[in-house]
């Protein structure tokens, strides 16, 4: 009876705290992404005034512009592009034939391999970026293209995720594929890389994800603007000593995380799905 | 030939393990060796080069480095900045650990449900995850800001006093470990309700009928059945923050005063602008002990506690 009681007087209050708490919940995450873009449609008066306006008097386009012209926008743009291709094709070149060895044969050390592919996923780059920067400097291919993208060919976490992929598919098939005279290398060709195709698109998806926004890497491995990548053009618009143009840096931003969002508006499902099989294996 | 093929693959019983192949036949070796060399060159060879360095006075501005021993840790660990590179590590790691895991957690007991609005506001809490830290730095410096910064204006709505936020000693870490956590805290939530959904409904009706309430469902079941998961976590997490650098490159630049300045924006002055590459390996390789040690406790925690299915 009291119980009951309780539960018909506390429900209302509940509900109003429930909605308050998603709605508190959902502009922490949602606001500073509103933030940039009202920010990226200020004049420059407009960022400056205390307390800060939530919405821009008239919404201006003209920093776009100003930010495709303060930095070499488009060069920036064509590396970012061309790294991420190169990444992608070096990634595939590596790591279909490790993942199809680690599921598919039993050899002598094969344990002993893969803890290094373990030990690569675990080990952050951030610890052996002077030693790479060295031997990249050795080589004389600093500035280039190759430090930006030879160390990530094999990728640890595509090899996991793809090994993972092989092992799932049955046996019969290859089995089938036996019968009908295929040998290994033609197996693998024709029936298991037209399978795979959802696994390595959850590869390419990541690793899009992971190097589009990479700040680190290219930061320590270039210091020329012919080989730098969009995220160091846009941190750069920012002035240490000086007045930042927070409008135009904002319009920066939206240019560098629009690519992001438009893919994961699309394949928000296969990024998600990749991540966790990557994490809990 | 293709007999041969046939019989070298053979199929494997009902469980997940592999096929097996005869010993000695070299095509596994040889679909191996690119990803191999790629480990080798950019995973084991670093390693060895940057732990051959750290004993050494190598420099960016000379040839020849010369082995000087231990002299680069000994003076690491007599240098007041290296000290506080380390305190100042040690607590960001401390600080987003804790909070990003406990923060997952609750979230993803909230928001674990089917409803399209539940999984919209997953959404909300995981995008910060896949936008790059670039840009996440830049908007919470400008929220920051203490002049022009909207959080400073709407404490004043409150009648608050201003916070210091990125420009006070005190306040720069657990500032830096607030945007750290808001980038990171969708993901682990994301992997933490996976890890729910796979926590069989017959187990929670069991509880049921026996009558536990729920708070002791919460602490007798679901925790103990995301152990696993947590102490994944666990580890990614003290990695993720061990390793951190872009927000501190943008934000502060180790500022005020080096009250954060961390491990690998320590590593990157010394080796990229004062060009002390011996000193900053010795540094890199505490890192490395630092993070392995971590890590080897967790396991052997792990070992003691984790509860699977």
């Amino acid at each position: 009876m009291t119980s009951n009681l309780r539960q018909l007087t506390s429900k209302p209050i509940s509900t109003v705290f429930k909605s308050l708490a998603y709605l508190a919940l959902i502009c922490i995450f949602i606001f500073p992404f509103f933030w940039i873009l009202s920010n990226s449609l200020k004049t420059f008066q407009e960022t400056m005034v205390f307390p800060p306006k939530v919405f821009p008097e008239k919404p201006i386009f003209s920093n776009y512009v100003e930010a495709l012209k303060r930095m070499p926008f488009f060069k920036y743009l064509i590396n970012s592009i061309t790294v991420n291709i190169l990444i992608l094709i070096s990634q595939f070149i590596v790591i279909i034939p490790a993942s199809y060895a680690f599921a598919m044969y039993r050899f002598r050390g094969r344990g002993l391999l893969f803890t290094l592919v373990l030990f690569g996923f675990m080990l952050p780059q951030q610890l052996t970026f002077v030693p790479i920067y060295l031997m990249f400097g050795k080589l004389k291919l600093l500035n280039s293209y190759a430090p930006l993208v030879l160390p990530f060919a094999a990728s640890s976490f595509g090899i996991f995720l793809l090994r993972q992929y092989f092992m799932g598919i049955p046996t019969e098939i290859i089995e089938a594929g036996y019968l009908d005279g295929m040998n290994n290398r033609q197996i693998m060709i024709y029936l298991m890389m037209p399978m795979a195709k959802s696994a390595l698109a959850s590869v390419a998806l990541i690793s899009f994800i992971t190097h589009w926004n990479d700040y680190f890497w290219p930061l320590v491995m270039t210091n020329t603007q012919r080989v730098r990548t969009l995220p160091l053009g846009v941190a750069a618009l920012r002035v240490t000593d000086g007045t930042t143009e927070w409008n135009v840096l904002m319009a920066a931003n939206m240019l560098l995380i629009l690519p992001i969002l438009f893919t994961y508006f699309f394949a928000h499902k296969q990024i998600k799905e990749a991540l966790i099989h990557s994490g809990i294996k | 030939m293709k007999r041969k093929d046939s019989e070298n693959i053979r199929s494997r019983p009902n469980s997940g393990s592999p096929l097996k192949i005869k010993h000695g036949l070299l095509v596994p070796y040889v679909m191996l060796l690119p990803a191999m060399a790629g480990l080798g060159a950019f995973v084991v060879y670093p390693l060895v080069f940057l732990v051959r360095n750290s004993f050494t006075d190598r420099s960016m501005l000379r040839k020849n480095p010369r082995f000087v021993g231990l002299s680069n840790y000994v003076e690491l660990f007599h240098s007041q900045e290296f000290l506080s590179v380390l305190k100042n590590s040690l607590l960001y790691a401390l600080l987003f650990v804790v909070f990003s895991i406990a923060i997952a957690l609750l979230f993803a007991v909230w928001l674990n449900k089917p409803d399209r609005f539940h999984s919209f506001a997953q959404s909300a809490v995981f995008i910060p995850y896949i936008v790059s830290f670039v840009t996440i730095s830049l908007v919470w410096l400008w929220l920051m800001d203490p002049q022009y910064g909207l959080l400073n204006s709407l404490l004043a709505v409150f009648k608050l006093k201003p916070y210091p936020w990125l420009s006070d000693v005190k306040t720069v870490i657990p500032s830096l470990v607030l945007v750290s956590v808001w980038k990171y805290v969708g993901y682990y939530m994301l992997l933490l309700i996976a890890a729910l959904q796979n926590i069989p409904q017959s187990i929670y009706d069991a509880a049921k009928i026996d009558g536990a309430s729920g708070r002791a469902v919460f602490l007798r079941i679901t925790i103990p059945l995301l152990t696993p998961s947590l102490f994944f976590l666990l580890v990614v997490s003290t990695t993720e923050a061990l390793r951190v650098f872009d927000p501190i490159n943008i934000m502060t630049q180790g500022g005020p005063i080096n009250s954060s300045s961390v491990f690998v924006y320590f590593i990157y002055e010394y080796a990229f602008k004062y060009f002390r590459i011996g000193y900053a390996s010795a540094g890199g390789v505490i890192l490395f002990l630092i993070i392995g040690i971590l890590v080897a406790i967790y396991f052997n925690m792990l070992a003691k506690k984790v509860h699977y299915q």
